[in-house]
């Protein structure tokens, strides 16, 4: 059975929009993080599909790519993450807020 | 042959920056063994020169050297050079040798001031100023020299900086003169604009080729030229700083504001003769302003009290005769009574600083008298200079005033009116110099109890230098005994050779000698002068001296008078009501309203409307990231809409 685009492409924009707002709402760095990675699959998913409809192999060797980018991102953030922790005891989001003054 | 010319004003620069970089480091007795001794030095070397140069015939009397290149600019090139002639050398004879005087002198005087090694500091910078300004071989480097001694005399005017008359009179001085530089400075344009050249010796071999006579800009030239004569020489309209600047130490007056710098201006248009003899207009302009200035200073002398006054305003008029020798072409002349005045003056002055040093600083002279007996050494060789300034036969001045007021008389730019000024100002020099010896030297001390205990002879190291200078001012004259009196006028043929160019331009082609009178004219003139002047002496002594109080009853009878000149003809006030006070209104409303108000306001209002908007805008920057991050989202959404939905 083959699924339609369309499927693929609403599961990606409700994952999008899953990440969006997970970035928007949430306080905690590391959900805010979780959500851009979710964002990030959203995309990945969307360009299979189309690589997928048009029968091209560029579009896996992008996703790849991507992957592969967004684990090395995942390091350097989580990383980043607990540099901020140890810094000033706190992952909330809206605590940080010295570009204000 | 090599003459090494830059030694002279080497010495004096050396003394002061020895004094100048180790200044309250030095004691007193090396500081002015290294002050004197550099101008002594520059004396002795300068006379060296002087009997060098009498050694050659009078054709090569003029010896130029050239150190090193200044400026080199395209066409404007200007050399740190010396010239040595006639006319320089006496000028450097009488600078470094009344500077050697004063020098000794100021030994004594200043003893026991705490500014004793900046004073000679300062002392030190002007000779080597002035003697720059004498021995420039170009206009530029004078022009050099012009400052630097503007500067000194700033500076030692206001020597005694806490006091504010005397600060205020070293600023009135430099302001005044500054107005004078400015028009040296454009006469300076002028003549580079048309010669292409500011070197003496290019300058005049060039200008009566490249200025039409009796013209425009040659006219303007030495006009221009002239308005820096009277600041540096103070003349009317800026004598007004040489009074006030007698707030400065007493040998300074005696130095500068007698001997040397005044006389720069002197100096100056005898040097530039050739241009101003192809200016009859300006020479007739230089006459006038000497002469009013020579009568209207006499004047005010009358009335003075201020024993240092008299001096200064004596000082004004007698310049005022230099600038009337150099008016009627008679360069010689003014060069004559530059040096003879430079020796009786600075010993005029040097005495009245003993005077005021026995005084305990009282300078009035209404409370002095009879100081005859206690200061013999300062009576006598103050006499002496009263002598010579009056103009009385065998004394110096007697030989120089007298060919000034000859040249004046017989001059082809000479008038008779010229000459009555003239006697008249002599006979009132006459006058008031006796006036200030009988209310100082003569009748009964008016000073207190406590001030005739401290009367005392100054010692040797101030009387020597006036003895000095009382020998100088008897026989200075006889350099130039006129022909009619027997002299064969050595100075004048001395200082031939210099003034020689002048005299042979086309304008001048008469010999500017008595050649129409007779000397029977001469003599004439020369005796009713001497008689005049022996009247007023005798006036004189019989207000002052014989019958005390008629003068008191003159004063009150001619009181409207008397306060004319005691407030010398209200002049400063003049100045401030016509110049200063629209100038300080003027600058008080470009102060406080196109300034603080327009531009300021201006430029305040726009920093507040801007940071106005700012602390609005701010309220946008929240710091959160989360809003940021939704802003971004609907930035991205709207941009997707926009290009979606086109």
């Amino acid at each position: 059975m083959i699924v339609p685009i369309e499927h693929y492409l609403i599961l990606s924009a409700l994952l999008f929009a899953i990440g969006a707002g997970g970035v928007i709402i949430s306080r905690n760095l590391i959900i805010i993080f979780m959500s851009i990675e979710l964002m990030l699959n959203a995309a990945n998913l969307s360009i299979i599909a189309f690589s997928l409809m048009h029968n091209l192999m560029d579009g896996h060797v992008l996703v790849f790519i991507v992957m592969t980018v967004a684990a090395a991102e995942a390091a350097v953030g989580l990383a980043i993450i607990i540099m901020v922790y140890r810094k000033r005891d706190t992952i909330n989001a809206d605590k940080f807020n010295l570009m204000k003054r | 042959m090599e003459y090494s010319l830059y030694l002279i004003p080497l010495f004096p620069l050396v003394g002061f920056l020895i004094n100048g970089l180790f200044i309250g480091k030095l004691n007193k007795k090396f500081v002015s063994f290294i002050a004197c001794g550099a101008v002594g030095l520059s004396f002795f070397y300068s006379a060296h020169l002087f009997f060098e140069l009498l050694s050659l015939p009078a054709e090569a009397r003029a010896i130029e050297e050239i150190l090193f290149v200044w400026i080199p600019s395209g066409q404007f090139n200007v050399n740190i050079g010396f010239l040595l002639d006639p006319l320089s050398i006496i000028m450097v004879m009488v600078v470094t040798g009344v500077s050697f005087l004063i020098h000794i002198y100021s030994i004594g005087y200043m003893h026991d001031d705490p500014g004793f090694s900046r004073y000679f500091t300062y002392l030190n910078l002007f000779v080597f100023s002035m003697l720059i300004l004498v021995l420039a071989n170009n206009y530029l480097l004078m022009f050099v020299g012009w400052e630097g001694v503007g500067l000194c005399s700033y500076l030692l005017i206001g020597f005694w900086f806490e006091k504010k008359s005397a600060s205020d009179a070293g600023k009135k001085a430099f302001i005044v003169n500054r107005i004078g530089d400015f028009g040296f400075l454009l006469g300076l344009f002028i003549i580079f604009w048309q010669v292409g050249s500011l070197d003496f010796a290019t300058v005049f071999e060039k200008a009566p080729a490249m200025f039409a006579v009796g013209g425009t800009l040659i006219t303007a030239a030495t006009l221009l030229l002239f308005l820096g004569a009277t600041g540096k020489s103070a003349q009317i309209p800026l004598f007004v700083w040489l009074p006030d600047a007698m707030e400065g130490p007493t040998p300074v007056s005696a130095l500068i504001h007698a001997a040397t710098m005044v006389t720069a201006g002197v100096y100056m248009i005898a040097r530039s003769n050739v241009l101003y003899m192809m200016a009859p207009t300006t020479l007739a302009v230089v006459a006038i302003v000497g002469m009013a200035t020579a009568f209207f200073a006499g004047t005010i002398a009358l009335a003075q009290n201020d024993i240092k006054r008299v001096l200064a305003y004596s000082t004004v008029s007698q310049l005022g005769y230099m600038f009337v020798a150099c008016g009627v072409a008679a360069f010689g002349a003014g060069i004559f009574h530059l040096m003879t005045h430079s020796f009786f003056k600075a010993l005029l002055f040097l005495g009245s600083g003993s005077v005021i040093h026995a005084m305990a600083g009282q300078q009035d002279m209404r409370y002095m008298g009879g100081l005859k007996k206690h200061l013999p050494a300062t009576y006598w060789t103050f006499m002496v200079g009263t002598l010579a300034i009056a103009g009385i036969p065998l004394f110096s001045g007697f030989f120089s005033k007298d060919e000034i007021l000859w040249k004046a008389f017989s001059s082809q730019y000479g008038s008779t009116w010229l000459w009555v000024f003239g006697v008249a100002a002599a006979a009132m020099t006459a006058f008031y110099m006796f006036r200030l010896v009988y209310l100082t030297f003569y009748g009964e001390g008016r000073m207190d109890s406590h001030a005739k205990e401290h009367l005392h002879e100054s010692p040797k190291v101030m009387t020597i230098p006036l003895m000095l200078l009382a020998v100088l001012s008897i026989v200075g004259g006889y350099v130039g005994i006129p022909h009619v009196l027997g002299g064969i006028n050595y100075f004048e043929n001395f200082l031939e050779p210099v003034l020689h160019a002048g005299q042979n331009l086309p304008v001048a082609t008469h010999v500017l000698t008595s050649g129409s009178y007779s000397t029977g004219t001469e003599l004439l003139l020369m005796a009713s002068s001497v008689i005049l002047v022996l009247l007023s002496i005798i006036l004189a002594w019989y207000l002052y001296r014989k019958n005390t109080d008629l003068s008191g009853k003159l004063r009150t009878s001619m009181s409207g008078l008397h306060k004319l000149l005691l407030g010398k003809y209200f002049v400063d006030e003049l100045y401030g009501a016509v110049i200063i006070r629209p100038i300080v209104n003027g600058s008080l409303f470009l102060w406080k309203i196109v300034d603080v108000f327009l531009i300021d306001g201006l430029i305040n209002g726009l920093a507040v409307v801007i940071g106005d908007i700012s602390t609005g805008l701010r309220t946008v920057q929240t710091g959160r990231l989360r809003t940021y991050a939704t802003i971004f989202l609907a930035g991205v959404v709207v941009l997707l809409l926009f290009v979606l939905l086109r």
